[in-house]
């Protein structure tokens, strides 16, 4: 047995039961158009949890990303709509702004020695405080381009539609898997999250990885705010609060390990599908109510930890017997 | 001002043997946040000397001060809790949800006719104290991290208040339960009281006891205290129970101070300013020794930081930034290898006008 | 030829020189075992000719050209891997991925898997090893993790091969594979050193043999001209002849009757079913090497390790021990080996650090208050001796023989009935040393119970009534009181 897809294959289970759950129930619900829907509805969650999966599997948390995507918001109506910049010379701006907030956060906890989960609450505070200084207004974004976006897209049968935000989350997600399996970083961010003393030992750049797995995060959260903005139209403030729990809770439910160095990028878009499934569900049901969502969220995380909790304590009685390393 | 400044330096040296005995903790522990209180209280002596200002009418107090102190008292019932919970090297992310729990299963008895204050009182700390027992088993019993296990209460806790309110703003009108968010009482607000009781009674549990010494050991030294023969799960289930009866607390005075329950955002983000006290107090996240005292001076730094931005001009929309910035620089002056940075630039531009000489 | 040597390399700590002076050279195609007893300076040695760690003073040559390590990573491009007994690789990651981390082949930029998985295959068949590469390390036993370690370090083109106690959680049979490895690997011109507590795995292995004691050379030795007792003398530091008889010719105690029964008590992984009896008011000795099972015998009979097997009886009634709560209540104490991470509690004031362990015996709801912790502190910082301004310090702020006399207080306080102490006089300064010695001796004149182990043959000979000597994670014999001296105990640590 596999163990270590066991929680994939979870996952994946548990979406397609409950998706077809909802169309054995409801008339219209089993179409490609609502299977489309959870894609471009959930575009920018999945962007952004597709970085938080990175932070997780190395050990780590993000809590800034539900801010940076505010700030992102932001930054983009105020360049865009009092600067005059186009918005394909905003975007590479706010991106890297976004890395580089990423990579400070990443540059602190590394170097100082700090908790992932403190700094990334300051980082949280201190780019909701930037967007909130920058404008406490909402800041429509009024521009040809952003009308372009809305319109492009590609028609599939069942009156479906794939927009481009569905396009950009497919694109991050095979660069996301490229980097995860095919590149060294990938193999590093795993190793950190394995056992960062072992890894250093192996030779791992323990700092640049840090440094570079908080980047990402910071980049893909910046980018998930570009495509909040694809909806919205606008920069607000205070947009996309919690989202950082809604991405934790759809990694964990996409199976992977909240302790670190074990997940894959596909179970989390899984993760984020689920979200929108049990989301689509209560909508079509109209007697439940939105609530519901938060309290079954609740109940897949205890469910899924718990059976991390499982796997990897049999996994533990299995290395017993050894001893704990230390010197004199 | 005086009487905040004699109450958070307790005990005043008398003799100079006594100076010296007391010297090394003042300046480790105390200096810091005291100094940051401090400071914040002479900007806005400077800015506004009307902020130090009490007035006495209709036997109640008033002015800058009291109303920091009122509005800080949600906060600071989190941070008694959240305390506790740090000493023994833990977290806890869902006190805000559990406010909101609190809140709407007294705004819904309320509403249902329940009239007895005491029964009111009882049924929110029940659901404080069931919310506690759940993080303290996932913590204790199931061996899950923390920060995790809280989440999961963090995250489910919203919508179960929602659920109790069916999504709905419950509002009520109840004198009596009301007293607790907008009542008075020997002349200070009500919640104010509630604070000074809550912290009397943890703090006596702490230090009358031997509960404070055993949740310190634990987290200071979670292996040396099993061989100890110190029971580390019931230390940690006690804790998170206490923080939760805390959440309880802070969420009644709220629902009462607006009469009514919002589970959409009662508490909301204060588990986050309850963690910013304990640090700023000088709290070490890894857990070990924790002072009730310093946390409300974080409590009260944090509180005075809104209040001197509102006070100084400045736009209420730097808030957070300045907020943030505050953070990451303590967690800085936390960290032993920031303090060694500053010590060598330190020593490197003393040295420097020797060498030029 | 030499590939390695290292010449009066010096490293100091604060208040310890933990390497004095230590030349160590290593040839090609040999195995050569580097011995010693705790604070020997093995591991440390291990890190300065491994990069971990910057020696003091002395020099190194590599292949004949002076050489400054930097760092592991220098260390390993050069040639001298390093397989550690425990953190080595990543049991999250496939065996593959183990192999190849950092030095993944690459095609059109994007890692080649393929080659990798063949490459890897090809690797571990040199090693008789056939797995499925693909899984994660984590699914194979601790010997094949070793295995895929040393091939790791093999294959980045290693000379020199350093295992650090490869074999502490082998069997038998993986030990025998991992041995089959070792010399095909030194067929092949590697040179290997060999750092392990198991002398039978010594002499079945290794070509030659440097024995450090005390941060110090004590010699290098051709394994095949060096009898095993003379070995043991080495590393305990008593030559045999010299070996004093008896230094107390004291009569063996009269016995109360037996307090502690341990009748064939096993733990698995870590102790063989032992049975061993401390009787009231008597002074019980254990003694064997780093490893043997010593302190292992100590944490299942205080609850710390779950008994597998075997029966535990305490003052005549059988226990179960589930936790060391259970066995204070009992009346036991144990002042543990490791006592960092297990004994104090570093930042908590002498006073609070002497209190403990009574007031966790007393329960939460009956505290001690602070002027009855003051006088209890203070009466032992007088009794024992403590070296401090004042009980308010925190301990880790104190030398490692005040620490160790800090926790004595606070086990001292329960007034238990019988007191473990493992290794007692480990890493303390010379002073304190003979002042916890002394304090034994007194203890025992005043009848209390101890079952006590040490590396220090002395210590035994001067405070036990009996010895009881471990050996392989067994116990191998027991000395009566009549036959207590150096050398039998080292006698029986040696016997094959």
């Amino acid at each position: 047995m596999q163990s270590r897809y066991t929680t994939l294959t979870v996952t994946a289970g548990l979406f397609m039961l409950l998706f077809l759950a909802g169309s054995l129930q409801f008339d219209g619900f089993g179409s490609t158009r609502v299977f489309a829907n959870l894609f471009s509805d959930n575009a920018f969650l999945a962007i952004t949890a597709i970085g938080m999966t990175f932070v997780i599997i190395s050990g780590g948390i993000d809590l800034s990303v539900g801010s940076v995507i505010a700030l992102t918001g932001v930054a983009c109506g105020l360049l865009i709509g009092q600067y005059g910049l186009h918005p394909l010379q905003v975007f590479p701006i706010v991106l890297i702004g976004g890395a580089l907030f990423g990579a400070g956060m990443g540059a602190l906890i590394h170097y100082y020695k700090l908790q992932p989960f403190i700094v990334t609450l300051a980082g949280m505070f201190l780019a909701r405080g930037l967007a909130t200084t920058l404008s406490e207004e909402s800041v429509p974004i009024d521009h040809p381009f952003y009308d372009a976006v809305a319109d492009f897209g590609i028609q599939l049968p069942g009156n479906a539609w794939v927009g481009a935000s569905t396009l950009i989350l497919l694109a991050v997600l095979v660069a996301a898997i490229v980097l995860a399996h095919f590149s060294r970083l990938g193999g590093y961010i795993y190793a950190l999250g394995g056992n960062a003393q072992s890894a250093q030992l192996m030779g791992v750049p323990v700092a640049r990885t840090t440094i570079a797995i908080y980047a990402i995060s910071g980049f893909l959260s910046a980018l998930g705010g570009i495509v909040y903005s694809f909806y919205t139209f606008s920069g607000y403030s205070l947009a996309a609060v919690g989202t950082e729990l809604d991405a934790i809770a759809a990694v964990v439910i996409g199976g992977t390990l909240l302790t670190g160095g074990s997940g894959y990028v596909v179970g989390t878009l899984i993760g984020v599908l689920i979200m929108g499934v049990i989301q689509t569900y209560i909508s079509f049901d109209g007697t439940l109510n939105s609530w519901w969502t938060k309290i079954v969220i609740g109940l897949l995380l205890f469910a899924f930890i718990a059976l991390q909790k499982l796997l990897t304590g049999k996994r533990l009685l299995s290395a017993n017997g050894t001893r704990e390393f230390s010197h004199a | 001002m005086s009487n905040l400044q004699s109450a958070a330096l307790p005990e005043q040296p008398v003799s100079p043997a006594g100076l010296r005995g007391k010297l090394p903790s003042l300046s480790g522990r105390y200096l810091w946040p005291l100094l940051g209180l401090f400071c914040l209280l002479a900007i806005n002596l400077v800015l506004t000397p009307e902020f130090f200002h009490i007035e006495f009418n209709d036997g109640r107090f008033y002015g800058s001060l009291i109303d920091v102190l009122n509005r800080s008292a949600p906060v600071a019932l989190l941070a008694i809790g959240m305390t506790l919970v740090i000493a023994t090297g833990g977290i806890d992310l869902s006190v805000g949800a559990t406010m909101a729990i609190a809140g709407a299963v007294c705004a819904n008895l309320v509403v249902s006719g329940v009239d007895s204050v005491f029964v009111l009182l009882v049924a929110g700390l029940v659901a404080g104290l069931v919310a506690g027992a759940v993080n303290g088993g996932l913590v204790s019993i199931l061996g899950i991290q923390p920060i995790v296990a809280t989440l999961i209460l963090m995250v489910a806790g919203r919508g179960i208040a929602q659920l109790i309110n069916a999504g709905q703003i419950v509002t009520f009108q109840h004198a009596g339960f009301a007293f607790l968010g907008t009542g008075d009482f020997l002349g200070l607000p009500f919640p104010v009281v509630l604070v000074l009781i809550v912290f009397a009674a943890v703090q006596l549990l702490m230090r009358k006891t031997a509960l404070g010494l055993f949740v310190e050991s634990v987290g200071c030294n979670a292996g040396a205290s099993h061989y100890l023969g110190i029971n580390a799960r019931a230390v940690k289930m006690l804790v998170y129970c206490i923080a939760g009866l805390c959440a309880a607390l802070a969420g009644m005075i709220s629902a009462a101070d607006i009469q009514g329950s919002d589970a959409n955002n009662a508490g909301l983000w204060l588990e986050l300013d309850a963690i910013l006290a304990v640090v700023i107090g000088g709290a070490s996240l890894m857990g070990g020794r924790f002072s009730l005292v310093l946390s409300l001076v974080g409590v009260l730094v944090i509180q005075c930081l809104s209040t001197t931005i509102i006070m100084s001009g400045l736009p209420p929309k730097f808030n957070l930034l300045i907020k943030a910035l505050v953070v990451i620089f303590v967690l800085l002056l936390q960290s032993p290898r920031f303090q060694a940075q500053m010590a060598a630039l330190f020593k490197r531009v003393k040295k420097q006008p020797g060498r030029a000489a | 030829m030499t590939l390695l040597s290292l010449s009066k390399v010096e490293k100091r700590y604060p208040g310890v020189k933990a390497l004095d002076g230590v030349d160590f050279h290593l040839r090609e195609g040999e195995v050569h075992a580097l011995l010693g007893e705790n604070g020997a300076g093995k591991s440390t040695l291990v890190k300065v000719m491994t990069g971990a760690l910057d020696g003091d003073a002395g020099t190194m040559t590599y292949l004949g050209k002076p050489l400054k390590l930097k760092s592991t990573a220098h260390a390993q491009s050069v040639g001298i891997s390093t397989v550690y007994q425990e953190v080595n690789l990543l049991s999250n990651l496939s065996v593959a991925q183990n192999l190849y981390l950092g030095r993944e082949p690459k095609k059109f930029g994007l890692i080649d898997w393929k080659r990798i998985h063949r490459q890897s295959r090809a690797v571990l068949e040199r090693f008789a090893l056939d797995i499925d590469v693909t899984q994660p390390l984590s699914n194979y036993s601790v010997a094949v993790q070793q295995l895929v370690a040393i091939a790791r370090g093999v294959d980045m083109s290693a000379k020199v091969l350093v295992l650090d106690e490869p074999t502490a959680s082998l069997d038998a049979g993986e030990v025998e594979q991992l041995f089959g490895v070792l010399r095909e690997l030194k067929s092949k011109g590697i040179g290997i050193v060999f750092i392990t507590h198991f002398l039978d795995q010594v002499y079945s292995v290794s070509d030659r043999i440097t024995v450090l004691r005390n941060g110090t050379l004590v010699g290098e030795f051709e394994t095949a001209q060096l009898p095993r007792k003379a070995l043991v003398g080495h590393m305990l530091g008593k030559e045999l002849q010299e070996a004093a008889h008896r230094s107390g010719t004291r009569e063996a105690r009269a016995a109360g009757e037996a307090l502690l029964e341990a009748a064939d008590v096993s733990v698995q992984g870590s102790l063989q079913p032992t049975s061993l009896t401390v009787n009231r008011g008597e002074a019980v000795g254990l003694a064997g090497l780093l490893g043997s099972g010593r302190t292992e015998v100590c944490k299942a009979v205080f609850g710390v390790d779950k008994v597998s097997s075997g029966k535990l009886t305490f003052k005549g009634s059988e226990r179960r021990f589930r936790q060391p709560a259970d066995a204070i209540a009992a009346g036991l104490a144990l002042c543990p080996e490791d006592r960092k991470t297990s004994g104090i509690v570093g930042p908590l004031s002498i006073r609070e650090n002497i209190a403990l362990a009574l007031q966790a015996r007393r329960g939460w709801w009956h505290p001690m208050s602070r002027a009855e912790q003051q006088r209890l502190a203070e009466r032992f910082i007088e009794e024992l001796q403590i070296a401090t301004p004042d009980a308010d310090k925190p301990i880790e702020q104190l030398s490692g023989g005040n620490q160790q006399k800090v926790i004595l207080a606070r086990w001292l306080a329960t007034e238990p009935e019988l007191l473990v102490l493992d290794e007692p006089t480990r890493g303390v300064d010379i002073g304190a040393h003979a002042e916890i010695l002394k304090l034994i001796k007194k203890l025992c004149s005043q009848g209390m119970s101890l079952l006590v182990t040490s590396s220090e043959l002395e210590e035994l000979v001067a405070f036990s009534d009996r010895v009881a000597v471990m050996r392989d994670r067994r116990k191998v014999a027991e000395i009566e009181a009549g036959d207590i001296s150096e050398d039998t105990i080292m006698r029986a640590i040696a016997e094959a």
